[in-house]
């Protein structure tokens, strides 16, 4: 033995998470048995009570009884789940209620016989999906199988006793069992049971007897039943092995390939593969090689292909399909791609003649496979009977016939019109040249019909003597021998060109498809946008109606795209693709869950989960394996797509909080300031003034007084700001828009501002010309205001500061200029950010809120506000506010004349 | 005039301000009454027959705006509103409610008995019936009873709307008036919201009494609200 080694980590990683999620999940424990009436059902109940006596919440889901005594005797003191009723083409059926199960969670439900079939309109097709549905929320089950009914051993069962089961279990579902309890009975002993009544009715025993349990039958499947438990008993004792690195027990590196077609035989292949897979613990996959003969399938062998190989993916193998012009080139390729060790295949039926032609499948196949051992299996399934031979076209090819007639009608048409001038063996190059044409045109079939016709119009009009098939020289036999052989070979070589570029061109469309929408979605910057354009891409590629279903962040799905109106609105279709979306897996038609709704529903899976679902909806014909294959290529792009908006649109977020966080930041320290040093320096001012009243001198007394109401203003005016800011922002203010003079608003936001002017000159310019303008006058005047304070804090003393207004366009501007030290470069913009600050010229600092204000009244009016540098110095900044229309008209008055004079008039 | 010591009634729910108006009132020679709700007040009024009313609009029982419209169901004692709402909308309220005019705190002491000192003088001159004839304040005379407006000695011709316009300002001079107030009483309570009509006129008065229109000297705006005429 080589050295002991320590398990790869990477192994151990993958172990421990399987562990950890396998610990949130429920525990599965099997009782499994040979044949019905070992007991399984008794010793299952039996084993639920005692749990229940060790206080676990127990409950029974669903037990069968058949009528025994003794086990419905066990059902005693057991709360029993009450059963979903269900009405199926009037028939009145009793199911497992798995949502009531799931409401009511117990810790351990117990749920019987893993094989039934569901009665359709259930959710799940099978009892086990229920099952593990229940496991996935945590809650454990007991459940029961016979051996029978395990997928892998069922054509085994069927050749020993006869009986086809069609109830089967995925063996994966008794892997995932945390326990298996073998319920074990001798032969002889289960026949005394069924003797005595105990496993039947009377009737129903004496039939059963005669087949089933016959003594024979029921060794063998003891056997296999201790034989199963065995080998997991053995996968058992080799994992303590491996975790506890006792000793190098890696199995060697088998890898199993089963061959497999659209013949029913194939699942009789799979399960033999599985099988084999199983015994050397070793990977197998199982493959279809599509040559180009194949590609006009027909429907119904389509299905029967794709029901093969999803057995073989619910067996635990990896599937493929292959494409090339040589099944066993291909097989063998592959097999040596993938270091595969064993070959499994079929022993095909096939025509004596093509098997002297071209040597059989196999001889070929052991031929070339070298080191790999090659199993052939022979074939004889349940389903013999029911396999009809099928058509091999779906479409009529009379056509195509037609055309081979007519183009050799052609050929014998030219060739008589020349026969004068042309030599037999030239004859003979038109007739070949019209196979060659039928070939690449019309196919196989079509070519070898050419070819017959070819030698016998030859024959008939043109090798002497003419116009008879009998022949003068018998040397003209060879000729037609080899005329035939060689235009059936070029039949051949030109029809196999032919379905190669056809092929290629079927695989040049799903390629192109696929890179469009992949492009596109790598274009698009936001969700929707992926999912419209790739929700259209589908609906083109498919012929079918497509709905792509979006979580919000409650988790309940709607639909984001949807050509039409979307089959979701229904709600039992919503609830499949919510299904679908919580579970992670495929859900709706063709699949085993909820197969009722009319369409297919495919997760979007990503590393994180799932981020959606894409809804395919009904449709001409079946959607075959490689058409969901494409679906499901296009479902990855799809997802990694909607993830990467996503996370992009996380990044947004995160990215706004982070700025308001910023703002909000800001704003705190800024008003904390603003706010307290007014008050400390009123605070410290009237403390003084409280301590020492007497002995400060009358100046410094006033000199306090005079601080502590310019602080009191101060702070006033910055809660002004911040009110008005808060409304502006919040949108709270509506605004009164009423047709103002110019003239009156810049006069009131001159009288406002008049007490801090200190003697500076205000020059202002205001046309009396102005026409009214429809504006909120408290609103702009306060935005003047604020204009006005920025100038007389920004500047210095003394200098002068202008006021204009004119219109221009449609626009009223109004501007305060200065010729202060102006602003410096880059600073136009930011000057009207909220907190912003410049360096004071006359040492009050500011809440930076003036500006931000002015532009928030520019905004809310529909206009802008700039700030830029004067020529001649000094900064200038622009209040631009739509005039809002015409003004109203005045009606027109006398003239004016001296009051007394009015009055008279009047009077 | 008014009696020597007038009866001044401050109602506000804060101690701190009703101290200091206290102190300033008796400072200047006012007697002085306090309410600190809706309730009190309007019981005061009744009992003390105050000659002023300083009034703030937020008591804890009722809103001081209805507080006016009681008052003014039987009373016309001047109503002065203290209050912390700055925003337009309020201050007209309270005017159109009935209310002489309109502080916003925080403010001045001198600000509030200028604003007391008018509206005294209105309830006197209402109370007496006689006009003042004549109306001076700066450069500006107004003659009431000859229907003639003088600036710095000059005569000024005004349309007969202009005059009537000045007139009403005049006779409630240094007080605030609503545009609807001036729209009512100057062209009729069938001119609903044509304010822009008082706002040219207003500008045409300024052009002819100011000597710069766009600084105001004597008509000044109160923006959102109205105008006022200044009186000293």
């Amino acid at each position: 033995m080589s050295e002991p080694r320590r398990p790869d980590p990477d192994e151990l990683l993958a172990r421990v998470q399987a562990e950890e999620t396998r610990k949130a999940q429920g525990k599965l424990k099997v009782f499994f048995g040979a044949a019905p009436g070992v007991g399984k059902t008794y010793t299952m109940l039996e084993a639920a009570r005692a749990r229940r006596a060790e206080g676990v919440d127990v409950f029974v889901g669903w037990v069968e009884t058949h009528g025994r005594r003794e086990t419905a005797a066990l059902l005693e003191g057991l709360e029993v789940l009450p059963r979903r009723q269900l009405s199926y083409r009037g028939t009145r059926l009793e199911e497992f209620d798995l949502d009531l199960a799931l409401e009511r969670r117990p810790g351990l439900v117990v749920v019987d016989e893993l094989a039934h079939t569901n009665a359709p309109g259930s959710r799940h097709a099978k009892r086990y999906r229920d099952v593990e549905e229940l496991l996935c929320a945590g809650v454990d089950v007991y459940t029961t199988l016979n051996v029978q009914h395990l997928d892998s051993l069922n054509d085994v069962v069927a050749q020993i006793t006869g009986v086809i089961v069609r109830e089967t279990v995925p063996d994966a579902a008794l892997d995932r069992a945390d326990e298996i309890e073998l319920v074990d009975l001798p032969a002889e002993e289960l026949r005394k049971r069924l003797g005595d009544g105990k496993v039947y009715i009377p009737e129903m025993a004496a039939a059963a007897a005669e087949n089933f349990f016959r003594e024979g039958n029921l060794i063998a499947l003891r056997e296999l039943a201790l034989r199963r438990t065995a080998e997991r008993v053995d996968a058992q004792m080799q994992r303590y092995r491996r975790d506890h690195a006792v000793r190098e027990t890696w199995p060697t590196a088998e890898r199993v390939l089963v061959c497999v077609g659209p013949s029913p035989y194939a699942v009789r292949l799979i399960r033999a593969a599985r099988r084999m897979a199983a015994r050397l613990q070793a990977e197998w996959v199982a493959v279809y090689v599509e040559t180009s003969a194949q590609l006009h399938l027909a429907a119904a062998d389509r299905e029967q292909l794709e029901r093969t190989l999803r057995l073989a993916e619910q067996l635990g193998a990896e599937t493929a399909t292959l494409s090339g012009g040589d099944e066993v080139e291909e097989i063998l390729a592959y097999a040596r791609r993938r270091n595969v060790t064993k070959l499994v295949v079929g022993k095909p039926a096939e025509p004596r003649w093509r098997t002297l032609l071209h040597g059989s499948f196999v001889e070929r196949l052991v031929r070339g496979s070298g080191d790999i051992d090659v199993y052939v299996i022979t074939g004889r399934t349940e389903d013999e009977e029911r396999h009809e031979p099928t058509a091999r076209r779906a479409h009529s090819r009379w056509p195509a016939y037609g055309f081979a007639v007519g183009t050799i009608t052609l050929c014998t048409l030219l060739a008589a019109v020349l026969a004068e001038h042309l030599a037999l063996a030239n004859i003979i190059m038109l007739y070949l040249l019209g196979v060659l044409v039928v070939a690449l045109r019309a196919g196989r079939g079509p070519a070898a019909l050419s070819s017959v016709l070819s030698v016998a119009a030859f024959d008939f009009f043109f090798v002497p003597p003419r116009f008879t098939f009998a022949v003068g020289d018998t040397q003209y036999a060879l000729t037609f021998a080899v005329m035939l052989a060689v235009a059936l070979v070029i039949a051949n070589l030109a029809a196999r060109v032919r379905d190669q570029a056809e092929a290629a061109r079927a695989r040049e469309q799903r390629t192109a498809a696929l890179y469009a929408v992949s492009r596109a979605c790598a274009s698009a910057g936001e969700t929707y946008e992926v999912v419209r354009v790739a929700g259209h891409h589908l609906a083109e590629v498919f012929g079918r109606q497509v709905v792509i279903l979006l979580p919000h962040t409650d988790g309940r799905l709607g639909e984001a795209y949807s050509g039409g109106v979307p089959f979701t609105r229904d709600p039992k279709e919503l609830s499949v693709a919510q299904w679908c979306l919580d579970h992670g897996e495929r859900a709706g038609l063709g699949t085993t869950t909820l197969p009722g709704s009319v369409a297919l529903y495919l997760p979007l899976l990503v590393s994180s989960g799932c981020v959606g679902v894409i809804g395919l909806g009904p449709g001409a014909g079946p959607l075959d394996s490689e058409r969901v294959h494409l679906l499901e290529a296009f479902a990855n792009q799809i997802a990694l797509a909607v993830e990467r908006t996503n996370l992009a649109a996380e990044a947004q977020t995160a990215l706004l909080q982070a700025e308001t966080e910023r703002t909000r930041s800001v704003l705190l320290s800024s008003v904390s300031h603003d706010l307290r040093t007014p008050l400390a320096a009123i605070a410290g001012a009237s403390s003084t003034l409280l301590r020492n009243p007497a002995s400060l001198p009358a100046e410094t007394r006033r000199d306090l007084l005079q601080s502590i109401n310019d602080q009191a203003e101060r702070l006033n005016r910055f809660i002004g700001n911040l009110l008005d800011m808060t409304r502006l922002e919040a949108g709270a203010i509506v605004l009164r828009r009423e047709w103002q003079p110019v003239e009156e608003v810049v006069g009131a936001a001159l009288g406002q501002v008049e007490g801090r002017l200190a003697g500076r000159e205000v020059e202002t310019s205001v046309p009396a010309a102005l026409p009214l303008v429809a504006i909120d006058a408290s609103l702009v005047a306060q935005a003047l205001v604020n204009l006005l304070d920025n100038a007389l804090k920004y500047t210095p003393a003394g200098s002068p500061i202008e006021i204009a207004a004119r219109v221009e366009a449609d626009a009223l501007v109004l501007e305060v200029g200065d010729r202060g030290p102006g602003l410096a470069a880059g600073e136009e913009q930011r000057v009207f950010e909220k907190f912003y600050r410049r360096a004071p010229e006359n040492g009050q600092p500011g809440a930076g809120l003036g500006l931000a204000i002015a532009r928030a009244v520019a905004v809310a009016h529909g206009g802008r506000i700039t700030a830029a540098n004067r020529s001649g110095g000094g900064a200038v900044f622009s209040l631009t506010l739509p005039l809002g229309g015409p003004p109203p008209e005045i009606r027109a008055e006398g003239p004016a004349a001296t009051a007394r004079e009015a009055g008279r008039t009047e009077g | 005039m008014v009696s020597a010591e007038p009866l001044v009634l401050i109602v506000d729910d804060e101690a701190p301000i009703r101290r200091f108006l206290r102190a300033s009132l008796v400072g200047e020679r006012c007697r002085v009454a306090e309410a600190a709700n809706a309730a009190e007040a309007l019981e005061k009024a009744a009992s003390q027959r105050p000659d002023v009313i300083v009034l703030d609009l937020g008591l804890p029982d009722r809103d001081g705006i209805a507080v006016i419209r009681d008052l003014r169901e039987w009373s016309q004692v001047p109503i002065v509103v203290l209050s912390v709402r700055d925003r337009e909308a309020d201050k007209v309220t309270a005017l159109e409610a009935g209310a002489d005019d309109y502080l916003t705190k925080p403010f001045g002491v001198g600000e509030l008995l200028a604003r007391l000192r008018v509206a005294l003088r209105h309830a006197s001159v209402a109370g007496s019936g006689d006009e003042e004839p004549a109306f001076t304040v700066g450069d500006l005379r107004v003659d009431l009873a000859r229907r003639q407006v003088f600036v710095a000695a000059r005569e000024v011709r005004l349309t007969p709307i202009e005059y009537k316009l000045l007139a009403v300002l005049v006779k409630n001079a240094g007080k605030v008036l609503t545009h609807r107030q001036l729209l009512h009483q100057v062209w009729g309570p069938e001119y609903g919201d044509e304010n822009h009509y008082v706002r040219v006129y207003v500008a045409q008065l300024r052009h002819k009494l100011e000597a710069d229109p766009a600084r105001p000297h004597y008509l000044r705006t109160e923006p959102g609200v109205g105008y006022r005429l200044v009186s000293e």
